[in-house]
């Protein structure tokens, strides 16, 4: 236990570099776009601009307003919207996350369960015709890029079979689409890993034995096999978080999902700097939490692996 | 004593042994590491079939301007609005230039070339002609003449000399004649065709531009950390790791909203840079992660190899040994990655160009045309073409390039050798 709280507390000392470093460019970055939010309001006489501009700290010097920001970010305060009036960048993101959370769950859900079903199958039926079919589908899933499924879907599902909801949020209808179109990418890609490490691990020695103590073949595939083929899929499910969540942006535009993603595009080109940080911060955070609870699950799948080392 | 005597003067029959032996030997050809892959790859079919896709997609989009395709800037909102693909209800003969709107001589590209080379020769030989300010003046207009209204312009976007002499060579060639829109049009009347086609050079040059730009980096990155190792090893893959962890399409956008304002637009110009060409190093500076972390795993398990050691006594300098010795011995891994990075960069640029901050209008990519295919999906009337060409297209390039990748992975895995 000791170890683990050692790796924990070690890797929470990187997280929080990484997330200072993420928000420090964030902030100069964003800041050395030329002009300011109110550029588009042309005829604001000088003196509302100088007011409304002091109420988000924009007319102090750069430095100041940065470690102004970040003492209050610090203590999880990420302010007041800029573009969207009478809401604070915690509300936003407040009402955008669990959109954006359960958009990305159902996908990874989606995706794991399709991808090591059919990862499966193809190692078992070895260059069977059932394998060719869905290693090319895992391919074209892999290679289709999501908004371009995601329109077709829409082609498809929506308007020619009128099966399921085009846009909106809310009901259990409306988000199996998002979530298949956001998945698919790395079901494929699962699929592939479950395909290669089963067919790596059906040829060890202690299958082998277990066939021969007469076990059934299901038994033998989902209570030994499939321990051992999974480690590589796991090790890709940092990554793939990552990518779904920033893969949701696309997404969420396509079905007008009030997410955080969608927020944040216009955000950034608004000049909305409080509210484009908070999310990168966010986003940021999420993916680091992913990775940690990643490393964790490997050091429990496969018992060799020490945290300690990670 | 006897044995060397017989050495020294072998009789015939010996001879002619040693002789067809030489011969054999020599007639016995080495097989490279490249030509084994090769063979392997040849036998794998879905791998072979990719690789001629791929090579015809990059022909035709390298040679695109040559094809008798339409202009894909032109807009015509009168009578080509939303057209549906195929030959129903269209005209077969579509001539470039002969929109009346874009008021050239005889209402076609070939009249109005001609008519502006014949100005453009007529200024050059007054220029010639005249003396001091008179001369100052003509040159001037000779240079506004050039710049404003030559009708290349007018029908493509910005074309380079190399573009301008090719789509000359195919006015020479076609004429004004060009295909119908077998694609159909877009709601701005312009041919889908052509623009999937000039999408695709847009596309496949940040492919690979931004591939190499990555190559670059990872390759030299890993191969320096992995060959000095120690505690630069650990500090170099630290940053590796950490960068792994930032969500960079955020920063990528931050960037792009740098770029594309007022600004900073004509502060490059005055440097001469082009928007797209930071694009694509801004993509390729984003993708050498992996590959420096590849690259420093081989170049590890390399580095204690005799030929190494070998290099060392001679006198070789690191540098030299890192570079001359280490990186061609891992390009077999490389090359196989560089196949799979080439589509996640285009499909990043697919991303970024459907997000609106990628290349932006009058360039095309196919990112972009499939972006505005989207816009025009509405529950009234579904313009399915929009889509399906510009996705097919992006779909079909990215799905080959995988497999090839596969393929060649497969074949250089020196684990397959001789299967």
């Amino acid at each position: 236990m000791g170890e683990s709280l050692q790796f924990l507390f070690r890797r929470a000392g990187w997280y929080l570099a990484t997330m200072w470093v993420v928000y420090t460019v964030s902030f100069f970055l964003m800041h050395a776009v030329p002009g300011g939010p109110f550029d588009a309001e042309r005829n604001l006489p000088p003196e509302v601009r100088k007011n409304v501009e002091a109420q988000f700290n924009l007319n102090d010097p750069l430095p100041v307003q940065y470690f102004d920001h970040l003492t209050r970010a610090l203590r999880g305060d990420f302010g007041a919207s800029i573009k969207i009036p009478d809401f604070t960048v915690n509300e936003i993101i407040g009402q955008g996350f669990p959109i954006s959370a359960s958009l990305g769950l159902f996908a990874m859900v989606f995706a794991v369960c399709l991808g090591t079903t059919a990862g499966v199958v193809s190692a078992i039926r070895r260059e069977s015709f059932v394998d060719f079919s869905f290693m090319v589908a895992a391919t074209l899933g892999i290679a289709v890029p999501n908004f371009v499924l995601a329109s077709l879907a829409i082609i498809l599902f929506v308007f020619q079979i009128q099966l399921l909801p085009a846009a909106g949020w809310g009901s259990l209808k409306q988000i199996i689409l998002p979530a298949i179109c956001l998945g698919a990418p790395y079901a494929g890609y699962i699929s592939r890993l479950t395909r290669t490490g089963m067919l790596e691990v059906l040829g060890r020695d202690y299958i082998r034995t277990a066939f021969a103590k007469g076990l059934s073949e299901r038994r033998v595939v989902v209570r030994h096999a499939l321990r051992g083929a999974l480690v590589p899929v796991v090790s890709y499910l940092g990554p793939a978080v990552a990518g779904v969540m920033t893969g949701s942006l696309v997404v969420e535009k396509i079905f007008a999902l009030p997410g955080m993603g969608s927020h944040f595009i216009e955000a950034a080109f608004q000049r909305d700097y409080p509210l484009a940080l908070g999310v990168v911060v966010v986003y940021t955070a999420l993916v680091l939490l992913m990775n940690t609870m990643v490393d964790f699950s490997y050091a429990i799948l496969d018992p060799r692996v020490k945290l300690g080392e990670l | 004593m006897v044995e060397s005597q017989d050495a020294k003067q072998p009789d015939a029959s010996e001879l002619e042994r040693y002789a067809a032996l030489l011969d054999e030997a020599r007639r016995i050809k080495g097989t490279s590491l490249w030509q084994d892959a090769w063979r392997r790859l040849k036998r794998n079919r879905l791998a072979m079939i990719s690789l001629w896709c791929l090579v015809a997609v990059a022909m035709l989009a390298a040679f695109a301007p040559l094809l008798p395709l339409q202009s894909p800037l032109d807009k015509d909102l009168k009578d080509r609005k939303n057209l549906a693909p195929g030959f129903r209800g269209q005209r077969y003969w579509v001539k470039l230039g002969e929109r009346s709107d874009l008021r050239f001589a005889s209402d076609s590209l070939t009249a109005e070339l001609a008519k502006f080379d014949d100005e453009v020769a007529e200024l050059k030989t007054k220029v010639r002609a005249a003396s001091g300010t008179d001369r100052e003046q003509l040159l001037g207009e000779l240079d506004g003449k050039i710049h404003n209204s030559d009708p290349l312009e007018k029908l493509w976007h910005n074309p380079g000399s190399i573009v301008r002499q090719l789509l000359r060579l195919r006015i020479m060639l076609f004429g004004d004649w060009c295909l119908p829109s077998l694609f159909g049009t877009d709601d701005l009347g312009r041919d889908v065709l052509s623009r999937v086609f000039w999408g695709a050079r847009v596309s496949l040059i940040v492919g690979i531009v931004a591939t190499l730009v990555s190559l670059l980096i990872g390759v030299t990155y890993g191969a320096v950390s992995g060959y000095l190792g120690g505690w630069i090893d650990s500090v170099m893959m630290r940053i590796v790791d950490i960068l792994y962890s930032i969500p960079f399409i955020f920063i990528v956008i931050f960037i792009i909203t740098i770029l594309s304002a007022e600004e900073t637009k004509a502060k490059m110009d005055a440097l001469g840079i082009n928007q797209l060409t930071v694009f694509y190093v801004l993509i390729g500076a984003i993708y050498w992660l992996t590959m420096a972390r590849v690259v420093r795993g081989q170049v590890i398990s390399l580095k204690t190899e005799l030929f190494i050691d070998a290099a060392h006594v001679v006198g070789a300098s690191r540098a030299r040994i890192v570079f001359q010795h280490l990186i061609p011995n891992v390009m077999s891994v490389v090359i196989v990655y560089l196949t799979l990075t080439i589509p996640a960069v285009m499909r990043f640029e697919a991303f970024l160009s459907f997000l609106g901050v990628g290349v932006q209008a009058p360039d095309v990519s196919w990112g972009l045309l499939v972006d505005e295919g989207v816009k025009a999906v509405t529950p009234i009337k579904i313009y399915w073409w929009l889509i399906a060409f510009s996705g097919g297209a992006l779909a079909a390039t990215l799905f080959s390039l995988n497999f090839l990748g596969d393929g060649l992975r497969d074949a250089l895995d020196p684990r397959m050798k001789n299967r």
